[in-house]
Order: C-alpha cells, then sequence, then structure tokens
C-alpha cells in the first residue's frame, strides 16, 4: 500500500516537474524572440532605411522654411518702414 | 521610381537627391556668387555686390543643409554622426570660411570698402572651397569614405543606374533654381532698401 502510494506519488512529481520545466521553458522562447531582435534605433533601421531619407528630407524643408521665414520677417520691416515714412510726409 | 539594391545603403541611396544635388547646387551658386564678385571689382556697382552675397548667403544655406543631410546619412550607412573623413573636414573648414566672409561683411561699414574687401575675400573662400571639397579628399593615400574618393568606386559607374539619374539630374537643377530663386527674393528687398534710403 504504501508503496504504491509512493509510486503514484512519483508520478505526479514527474507530471508536476514535466509541466514545470514547459513552463520554464515556453517562457524562455517567449523571452527569447525580442532577444534576437535587439536592434537600436529601429525605425531609422527599418524598411530599408528608407526613414533616414524622410529625416533627410525633413531637415531640408525645415532649412528652407527657416530661411524664407527670415526673409519675409526682413519684408515686413521694410514695409514698416515705408508705412512710417508714408505717416510722416 | 525603382533604384539600384544596395547593401548597407538600402533605400538611403534616395539621399543622393537631396545630400548630392544640395551640394552640386551650392556649387554652381557659388560659382554664380564669385562671378558677381569679380564683376563688382571690375566695375563697383551696388547691384553687382548684392549679387555676390546674396547668392552667397543661399550658397551657404544648401551647403549647411549638405552638412546636416551628411551627418544624419553617415550615422545610418557610416555608424556615426562625424567621422573624420577628409571631405567631411573640407567641407566644414569650407563652410567656416564661408561664414566668416559674412562677418567680415557685418563687420565693415563702409559700403566701398566692404563691397571691395568682401569680393576679394570671397574668390579667396572659392578657391579654397574647390581644393577642400574636390580636390583634397580626392588625393592618392587619402582615406575617404565618400564615394569617388580615396580610392573609392564613384557612385556613377556602380549605383547611378538610369531609373535614378532621372531624378537625379533634375534634382540638381530644381535645388539650384530654388536657391537662386531665395536669393533674388533678397536681392530685391536689398534693391527697395536701398531705394528707400536714397
Amino acid at each position: 500500500m504504501i508503496n504504491f502510494n509512493h509510486f503514484k506519488n512519483k508520478i505526479m512529481l514527474k507530471k508536476i516537474f514535466s509541466i514545470i520545466t514547459t513552463l520554464v521553458f515556453s517562457m524562455n522562447l517567449m523571452a527569447q524572440s525580442p532577444v534576437n531582435e535587439v536592434e537600436m534605433a529601429d525605425a531609422m533601421r527599418t524598411n530599408g532605411k528608407i526613414y533616414v531619407v524622410v529625416a533627410v528630407l525633413s531637415v531640408v524643408m525645415a532649412g528652407f522654411i527657416f530661411y524664407l521665414i527670415s526673409v519675409d520677417r526682413k519684408l515686413s520691416r521694410l514695409e514698416k518702414e515705408i508705412n512710417n515714412e508714408k505717416e510722416n510726409k | 521610381m525603382p533604384v539600384p539594391r544596395l547593401p548597407i545603403l538600402h533605400e538611403t541611396i534616395r539621399n543622393m537627391n537631396y545630400h548630392v544635388a544640395l551640394w552640386f547646387a551650392m556649387f554652381v551658386i557659388l560659382t554664380i556668387s564669385v562671378v558677381n564678385a569679380v564683376r563688382y571689382l571690375i566695375k563697383p556697382v551696388a547691384k553687382f555686390d548684392h549679387y555676390s552675397v546674396e547668392t552667397a548667403n543661399a550658397g551657404i544655406l544648401l551647403g549647411l543643409l549638405g552638412v546636416i543631410t551628411g551627418s544624419i546619412w553617415a550615422k545610418f550607412t557610416w555608424g556615426d554622426w562625424w567621422t573624420n573623413d577628409p571631405k567631411l573636414n573640407g567641407a566644414a573648414v569650407a563652410m567656416l570660411i564661408y561664414l566668416a566672409y559674412l562677418i567680415l561683411r557685418g563687420s565693415l561699414s563702409d559700403e566701398q570698402q566692404r563691397g571691395k574687401i568682401s569680393a576679394i575675400y570671397n574668390i579667396f573662400a572659392f578657391s579654397m572651397l574647390l581644393p577642400l571639397l574636390y580636390i583634397l579628399p580626392r588625393l592618392k593615400g587619402v582615406d575617404s569614405l565618400h564615394p569617388g574618393n580615396g580610392g573609392n568606386p564613384a557612385f556613377s559607374s556602380l549605383d547611378l543606374d538610369n531609373n535614378i539619374r532621372k531624378v537625379f539630374y533634375p534634382a540638381i537643377i530644381g535645388w539650384t533654381l530654388l536657391g537662386l530663386w531665395i536669393a533674388s527674393l533678397k536681392i530685391r528687398i536689398k534693391t527697395i532698401e536701398e531705394k528707400i534710403n536714397d
């Protein structure tokens, strides 16, 4: 009787052990998939680095817009000057 | 528009139409600037001085954009924002020389003097630009990551296929015209300013 129970316990233990090992292994697998994909600056390197081109294009746009705004401000100053002169006359 | 499929570069080969074309356009515009500087020295009319300065301004804008875009491109293909590439350092020095041109102009108040000195400096700056960007990086024994420099093959044979050429050449013309248009806006503003002050 005791012997049989002992045998049963052993099976249970084995079952529990196997479940735990499967769990541990599957956890390991889940953890591993992102580990393999670690690469920094992700967005810039995905899709054939197309976002580098996007960044370059936005820098160029920003540069031109910045310069054009400065031209605009110069023009506004000139307009003000003309208006002031008209008032003075 | 399909582009050549190349390792490391991937889609960034499309930067040709921005980074490289901007430098080409800058070179055209700065050439116009130095031609007008010479014209001013031959015949000191304020008009030529305006042409020279404003085209130089536009050229500096394109050059600075070229440096920044090149830096971004370098980060994701060569692995760093700034490498000790002779062409990069040459471009940085050339840009500093041209920025000094603007500072020199700002420091002189007399119009005649400013026009003459800055025109002479413009010629000097342009003659520095040539070796810094086009000759020094191409010398034998110089290591440059830029294609066509330091023994590297140029883009032309390997990577520039006819599809990218269809965009690249119009892009050069487009950036040049955009720069010249902005320069012309500023020239017109200056002309009006002068008329008011008279």
